[in-house]
């Protein structure tokens, strides 16, 4: 043929470079396959306390289980967005790990469509907890008659945090216990030179809106928004509607904080009075701020909502395509487990799905929380579930609420924001 | 064969550059316009086949409005800005000033940075509001007090162009190489030449170095233009998400496509970004295409 030398050492270069692609690993293709000695669990519990409480539920699962090792696959970044997306390319790929975080509710309707999760019900009847976990819990976490998840923690949504002294100095006495008597303790601390409300960025401004209307609609009314019952553009959700956008102009939104975190300092050293906030603000306010509950610090539930628990809940899955499954079932038995939930949530600074956690470990707003949430195992306390959170809305539906929402900081405009979102629930059924 | 053994090595040693490149460039560039004529979403390629549905209802979307709004004004002040202070730089170094090197170093250093962190820099250094700090705290000092802003959380619906100071601070060191480049390559006959015509310096600028700029600033122009459509770390790391006053394409695509699983949503804007670069790339790559043949 004569081909010279240079020109053979090229051949082999394209050759060498078509084979490579072909060396990749072979995805197990109907999971199972791996010998059970171990487990890949994928989480985003990074922080400081959720990466301790995660620690301790791993102590407590290896005692358990001696004979599995535990491969913690917790991706940082982003509350979760970045583990979202990297694990969103292995379930594509079929390269699931052994069980991995979700929220619970609605957050999981894609995985379940798109054939990514197992159904485990059997697991609720064999380790009983469908009498640990409060019914209108299961409720939230059923679909289609099923159940994908294990939930390991509970947070609360609906609060609202304040500072004592502060409202002392503003010539606060109570905090409001509706948002028509937010609006008017929030003109009197206009009047003094302080921020009402400290708000951050958009999932926070969807937190808020999600208590106003919780707030202003009740449980019957928040949960018909979500099941289209209740008409977003109807007399009582635009009336609901209306008083965001007078509790937001009443909020620092011009010039928002950048997290949660700065959010809440606001109200910290006395600059703002309020701020809306989840549950998780108790973990930072107390280990990372060292404050004390109650003295520099105090909490109730967001107005007009007492008496009503709106959750929002970490848990755990087996993906059809896990590798190792019976020792992701082990895991996720573990999750489930009274002595797994008191271990995870005292660090973490939730509380335990199972309502027979020991209320010893849970002091402080812990203490308060675990009440409550005991409280909605008899239906004293009534249960609902978050939107900025994953568990009334799913993926898609979510997404455009944001957009939306984005849209509506922008023109304030209430009836196009209604709208809109009626829209887009139907489109995204 | 002898024709093969002329050509036939070198075709063989870009070969997999071209496999490659078409495969992963070109390749994955028309799969994304596919899945962008499709009804996927959910986290899923569907494989059916809806036209320009997708497109249709983007051009009707308001945020897909805004976020065009913004990109554009984002382009004009980072390009015009990043041009206007590269030649200035280029214009002081070119004077032969002492530790020349230093500064063109220097100057050109802000490129090495990913923009991500440019960004988290510039978060802090545009901080708005109460505290004073960051750039308004030097301007608070220095007793500049009318330029303290609120930068990009001012709400201001030009609130966008605020970012394209950090992207002009990173890239106007580059821009100010390549000017630096193109008035050296000037040869020192032809202004020795206009000086003894008796042009003073600004003149012989003018009438000698400028003209032959030209090809200098066209690469840069469609360096920054192109470099503007896509930037998207750098807006990652400043905007707050859900602040769409401050959005782009390329983010929305983001957001759209992993937070909603709109995947032919998002293929759309991703085709739609490919397309109005292409518009400033292709006409750029013809010109001097066709300048090289005339040499």
């Amino acid at each position: 043929m004569g081909l010279s030398r240079r020109g053979l050492i090229a051949l082999a270069t394209v050759a060498a470079l078509a084979v490579l692609p072909a060396c990749s690993k072979d995805a197990g293709q109907d999971g199972g396959g791996g010998d059970n000695k171990s487990v890949e669990v994928f989480s985003w519990w990074t922080g400081p306390g959720e990466e301790e409480g995660l620690a301790a539920m791993i102590a407590d699962f290896k005692a358990k289980n001696s004979g599995i090792e535990f491969k913690n696959a917790a991706v940082s970044g982003g509350a979760g967005s970045n583990a979202k997306a990297i694990l969103q390319t292995r379930l594509k790929d079929g390269d699931a790990p052994d069980s991995y975080q979700r929220h619970a509710g609605l957050e999981l309707q894609d995985d379940i469509k798109n054939g990514w999760v197992s159904d485990i019900t059997y697991l609720y009847d064999s380790e009983g907890w469908k009498n640990v976990f409060p019914k209108q819990l299961l409720d939230y976490l059923t679909i289609d008659g099923k159940i994908y998840a294990v939930p390991v923690n509970i947070h609360r949504s609906n609060l609202m945090w304040s500072n004592p002294k502060a409202l002392k100095d503003m010539g606060v006495e109570s905090t409001p216990k509706t948002w028509s008597e937010f609006l008017t303790v929030a003109e009197k601390i206009k009047g003094k030179g302080k921020i009402p409300l400290a708000i951050g960025p958009g999932w926070t401004q969807k937190h808020l809106l999600e208590n106003v209307l919780l707030g202003e609609l009740g449980k019957a009314g928040y949960d018909g928004l979500w099941n289209g019952t209740t008409d977003w553009t109807g007399p009582a959700a635009t009336k609901a509607l209306e008083t965001y956008k007078k509790v937001l102009e009443y909020s620092d939104i011009s010039s928002a904080s950048a997290d949660w975190q700065p959010m809440i300092d606001k109200v910290v050293s006395g600059q703002a009075a309020f701020a809306v906030m989840g549950d998780w603000a108790d973990a930072y306010l107390k280990g990372d701020k060292k404050l004390k509950f109650n003295e520099d610090y105090q909490v109730t539930a967001s107005p007009g909502t007492d008496g009503i628990f709106n959750f929002l809940s970490d848990s755990f899955t087996l993906p059809v395509k896990a590798k190792n499954k019976t020792a992701a079932e082990a895991w996720l038995k573990e999750a489930g487990s009274k002595s797994g939930q008191d271990a995870f949530n005292p660090k973490k600074g939730s509380v335990p799905a199972r309502t027979d956690g020991d209320a010893a470990l849970y002091t402080d707003y812990l203490q308060f929380a675990l009440q409550q949430w005991q409280g909605t195992k008899d239906g004293s306390v009534q249960l609902v579930g978050s939107l900025a959170h994953g568990v009334v809305a799913n993926n898609a539906w979510n997404a455009e609420i944001d957009t939306a929402l984005g849209l509506f900081m922008q023109d304030h405009d209430v009836a196009k924001f209604a709208a809109a979102v009626k829209q887009k629930y139907t489109d995204t059924k | 064969m002898r024709r093969f053994r002329r050509w036939g090595p070198a075709l063989l040693l870009v070969s997999p550059s071209l496999l490659l490149i078409g495969l992963f460039v070109y390749g994955f560039a028309g799969w994304n316009a596919k899945v962008s004529t499709s009804t996927s979403r959910g986290y899923q390629i569907s494989d059916d086949y809806i036209g320009t549905d997708n497109y249709e209802k983007l051009f009707a979307d308001e945020r897909f409005g805004l976020d065009v709004r913004n990109v554009l004004i984002f382009t004009l002040v980072f390009v015009l800005g990043a041009m206007a202070t590269g030649l200035v730089l280029a214009l002081l170094l070119e004077r032969g000033i002492r530790f020349e090197s230093f500064f063109r170093s220097s100057f050109i250093f802000p490129m090495a940075l990913s923009l991500i962190a440019v960004g988290i820099v510039w978060r802090w250094l545009l901080k708005g509001g109460e505290p004073v700090g960051g750039l308004n705290k030097v301007f608070d000092s220095l007793g500049l007090d009318f330029l303290v802003g609120d930068w990009y959380q001012s709400g201001s619906s030009w609130a966008i162009a605020s970012i394209a100071l950090p992207a002009g601070w990173a890239l106007s060191g580059y821009i100010m190489a390549l000017f630096l480049a193109g008035i050296r390559g000037v040869p020192d006959e032809l202004r020795e030449a206009a000086r003894v015509d008796g042009a003073n310096e600004p003149r012989v600028f003018w009438h000698i170095v400028r003209p032959m700029l030209w090809p200098v600033v066209m690469s840069a122009l469609v360096i920054l233009a192109h470099i503007s459509l896509k930037t998207f770390d750098l807006l990652l790391a400043i905007v707050p998400k859900g602040n769409l006053g401050l959005d782009t394409p390329a983010m929305y695509m983001w957001y759209t496509s992993f937070d909603g699983g709109f995947y032919g949503r998002g293929a759309t804007i991703a085709t739609l970004l490919l397309a109005g670069i292409a518009l400033v790339i292709v006409p750029y790559i013809w010109y001097s295409v066709r300048s090289e043949r005339k040499k």
